[in-house]
């Protein structure tokens, strides 16, 4: 099961398509009279260019082509794209980008194909390009995911549209005043002419500006200038979600229409389907609609999602049999084992080869080898999936929380063979994403189940459907060995693990000085689905390398923080970011007894991040109860939502951590509900101090994923100063039972 | 027909009594601040006030609710939109990310200011426990908590 094969797409459709021309703006013109009816529909308003509009009350709307699931990209976008306008923050707003192909997110496509091998070698020229923009039509490329959209459409998109909006308003203001346009200024959203004293405010010259030609490559700003892009202004979607305002999908609703629920159930292997059902007791429960045999799943339509659940769970479902059926996790974990003993020391796909890791290993002082071991983990974010839709008229409209709308409404048209400018995707907060939210499953049982019933429908899953239908983060035995000198510096690296998916690299230790390394694939197989998990391979990744270096630490007798460190010469701004976290947390300072800290570092999504845990083990078992974490984005766009989103990723890791193994019985999933699919909860929450270091302004690093990997590990690491015990297997607490 | 109160406005609600509150506040109210996250009274979302005291409306039966005053997220600002102090103290500190388990979170928090205006660290704990939240906002709910109370600044 490859479910990246949409990057082959994209990528097959560049090559095909001509040369990869790259810098060069080929999009022609401003879109602005297809996308005015959609985003700014009201007679006085004027769009200024695709991603910003100005009323005539002066309000600036960032209109962003990203999705709100509580990463704070809606502000930290229009954030950036103030800064290039010089508006005043007080006059700005942010709106959701349509799902209209205006609103593909270039710079994703970009990252698409420059992790395809194919040359990209301007792909940090700050140019808003239309041959990716393209190439992103192809694929449906308007994701929120991958840590991306400060550090890429923020950067690559809604600086240049500030830049140019501003230089849109700048000519309009010059032809009017009939003065050179480089004798205006603008700042706090006015126009500025010093010397006749005239000064208007944006929204005076909103109407004139949008019918200047739009710069493709304005001048940015030097981060020197910035006046907004550092500063923490509060997030714009905050006050709706304290007085229980803000919509999200589950909450939504169609004007003039009265909506019936759905509950739907799913064969509990992946890849069975239904053979047959009984629901002889289902039909006579009050409020039901319709009762459907979708062979792939079985739905209860209802006049309340409670009656419709209630008899969902009333009905006797049988499926057919599949070769999953007898697996469970040791088994799973056998068939893992067993494609790392054919791989041997040099089997597999060699991601990384350099010097000679066996030949060294064979010659050194010392010789470590270890397994570790992640389980399945499911996203469980706190809104069960849900989607409202309404098929009618050969046309489909969805409500729903997704972080790829352009994907999901392609998934609807090809389940109900529409064309896609049949399908109308409507989108409301997320309820946390997480990467469960990169997926159209959920999207298309809603409007399979709008089609057949001929009304529209709000469909929502359990807990427990939510758990056991997931794409999990995967599975995963990664195999160590290596080799140190007679002064415990390590000279061979040699891993190889069963599963590989995204990012590329996640793998890498180039960052530390070891001169032999070689890293490897050995592919096994699973049947359950499986997806992208916050951070993705980094959260397995992160805990697999930071553990396994500690090792190498302490079977050298050396400090762990001063041997990485020492290992870091080539990679300085790794080193900072160590050295800083050091600093917070007092490292080396004396413990009270049974206390201990452990530290790791791991660099995902452009950001390099070092986290210190403090773990008590007065109980007999982990309490984590402070993380130090400093982190290295680049340059950081809000600092206290930077800040926010280290803290969540922090307590996702530790979840993750601490508690989160979705294990198999006979094929299915065992766990279902949070009784025994533990979350994180308040009194466990530690104490968690950030910091960040600015260190290139020019190219930034992510904030949402980040802050995870490295939790684990120097939790894991903690235990080990604390007790002697290394944890090779998540999750943690299985370990004290 | 069940007689009760939400939200300060008498209301007669016309369901099977055995409906949980949850579905009749969501579904036939239209009051969507309220939110469901795991049906079995593990995640807090739904928590709301019942003559007071907080319940989670998931596993409440609409019945329970004769005679008694409902409470949402809705409800808590004054009766004039003053925000409620924990709603002020939650802007200041920035802690929604996602959002989702936000009205759960502070339904729970101001029926323990109530009953306990000034709490220590163990009482948020022992009030907060049922509440999940998955974005990891637990430090900032604690800061706001004790801001509210009038214990420190959201800064400290």
């Amino acid at each position: 099961m490859n479910k990246w094969s949409r990057r082959g797409f994209i990528g097959a459709g560049l090559l095909t398509g001509g040369a990869l021309v790259v810098g060069v703006a080929i999009r022609p013109g401003n879109p602005i009279e297809k996308l005015k009816g959609d985003v700014a529909p009201g007679a006085d308003e004027q769009l200024i260019n695709a991603w910003v509009k100005i009323g005539p009350d002066h309000r600036i709307t960032a209109i962003v082509p990203h999705c709100e699931m509580g990463q704070g990209a809606h502000t930290a976008l229009a954030q950036m794209l103030a800064e290039e306008l010089d508006a005043d923050w007080a006059d700005v707003s942010v709106m959701q980008a349509p799902a209209n192909g205006a609103y593909v997110v270039p710079d994703a496509a970009r990252a698409f194909v420059a992790a395809w091998s194919v040359d990209a070698p301007n792909w940090l020229e700050p140019t808003y390009n239309g041959l990716f923009t393209q190439i992103s039509k192809l694929g449906d490329v308007m994701i929120t995911g991958g840590s991306s959209s400060v550090r890429s459409t923020g950067q690559h998109t809604m600086r240049i549209a500030g830049a140019a909006a501003r230089q849109m308003l700048i000519a309009a203001a010059a032809e009017t005043w009939q003065v050179p346009a480089a004798d205006i200024t603008t700042e706090n959203g006015k126009l500025v002419h010093k010397a006749s004293g005239k000064s208007a405010r944006f929204g005076d010259f909103a109407e004139a500006a949008s019918k200047q030609a739009m710069p493709q490559t304005p001048p940015l700003k030097d981060a020197a200038a910035y006046k907004l892009i550092g500063k923490s202004v509060a997030r714009l979607d905050i006050p709706a979600k304290v007085n229980g305002t803000a919509q999200f999908g589950i909450d939504a609703q169609i004007p003039g229409q009265k909506l019936v629920y759905a509950a739907v159930k799913a064969p509990p292997v992946p890849g069975a389907k239904v053979a047959s059902m009984n629901a002889d007791a289902a039909r006579s429960m009050i409020g039901i609609t319709k009762i459907l045999n979708m062979k792939d799943f079985v739905a209860v339509v209802a006049d309340s999602y409670w009656h419709a659940q209630q008899a969902l769970n009333a009905i006797d479902i049988s499926y057919t049999s599949t070769d999953g059926d007898a697996l469970d996790s040791a088994g799973l974990g056998a068939r893992f084992k067993k494609a790392l003993d054919k791989a041997g020391d040099t089997g597999g796909k060699a991601l990384a080869d350099e010097g000679d890791a066996p030949a060294a290993f064979k010659a050194a002082a010392k010789q470590l080898k270890a397994d570790y071991q992640v389980p399945f983990v499911a996203h469980a974010a706190m809104e069960p999936l849900n989607c409202t839709a309404w098929v009618r008229d050969g046309q489909c409209d969805i409500w729903t929380s997704t972080q790829v709308p352009l994907m999901a409404r392609s998934a609807v048209a090809k389940a109900l063979d529409l064309d896609h400018d049949r399908v109308t995707v409507h989108q409301l907060y997320l309820g946390g994403g997480f990467g469960r939210r990169l997926e159209t499953d959920y999207t298309v049982q809603a409007a399979r189940i709008a089609k057949d019933i001929g009304q529209p429908v709000k469909m929502i899953w359990s807990r427990e459907e939510d758990i056991r239908q997931d794409f999990y983060r995967p599975a995963d035995i990664s195999r160590f060995s290596a080799g140190l000198d007679a002064k415990g510096k390590p000279i061979s690296w040699n891993n190889a693990f069963t599963q590989l998916n995204d990012p590329a690299g996640a793998w890498d230790v180039a960052h530390y000085d070891i001169p032999n390394r070689l890293i490897r694939h050995a592919e096994a197989d699973m049947h359950l689905r499986f997806g992208s998990l916050r951070s993705v391979d980094h959260s397995q990744q992160g805990f697999f390398i930071e553990s396994f270096i500690d090792e190498l630490a302490h079977e050298a007798g050396q400090d762990p923080f001063a041997y990485r460190r020492d290992l870091l010469g080539a990679s300085p701004r790794h080193k900072a970011v160590l050295e800083q976290v050091a600093r917070m947390a007092n490292w080396g300072e004396k413990l009270p007894p049974q206390t201990a800290r452990g530290i790791a570092l791991v660099k995902s999504f452009g950001t390099i991040v070092a986290e210190i845990a403090e773990v008590d083990m007065r109980d007999g078992k982990p309490r984590v109860t402070k993380v130090w974490c400093c982190a290295d984005a680049g340059y950081v766009v809000n600092p206290d939502g930077f800040a926010a989103q280290m803290e969540g990723g922090i307590i996702y890791g530790l979840t993750t951590a601490l508690y989160s193994g979705i294990t198999l019985t006979q094929g299915g999933v065992t766990q279902s509900n949070f009784h025994d699919y533990q979350m994180l909860r308040m009194p466990d929450a530690p104490e968690i101090k950030t910091s960040f270091i600015n260190a290139d302004s020019k190219t930034l690093g992510g904030a949402g994923e980040p802050g995870l990997p490295p939790i684990a590990p120097a939790v894991t690491n903690a235990i080990f100063a604390a007790t002697g015990k290394r944890i090779r297997a998540l999750p943690i607490l299985q370990h004290f039972a | 027909m069940i007689q009760t109160t939400i939200n300060g406005t008498p209301r007669q609600i016309d369901t099977d009594p055995g409906t949980p509150l949850l579905w009749v506040l969501r579904e036939q109210l239209g009051l969507t601040g309220t939110k469901f996250g795991c049906g079995v009274a593990q995640c807090g979302a739904c928590t709301i006030h019942l003559d007071g005291q907080p319940v989670r409306s998931c596993s409440t039966p609409a019945s329970e609710a004769e005679g008694k005053k409902i409470t949402t997220i809705e409800g808590l600002a004054g009766a004039d939109g003053t925000p409620h102090p924990l709603q002020k103290a939650w802007v200041e500190a920035q802690v929604p990310q996602c959002g989702y388990c936000q009205s759960g979170q502070l339904m729970s928090a101001a029926a323990l200011l109530r009953d306990t205006p000034r709490p220590s660290d163990a009482q948020i704990n022992a009030a907060m426990a049922g509440n999940i939240c998955r974005c990891g906002t637990y430090e900032r709910i604690r800061k706001a908590i004790k801001a509210a109370s009038g214990q420190t600044s959201v800064e400290g």
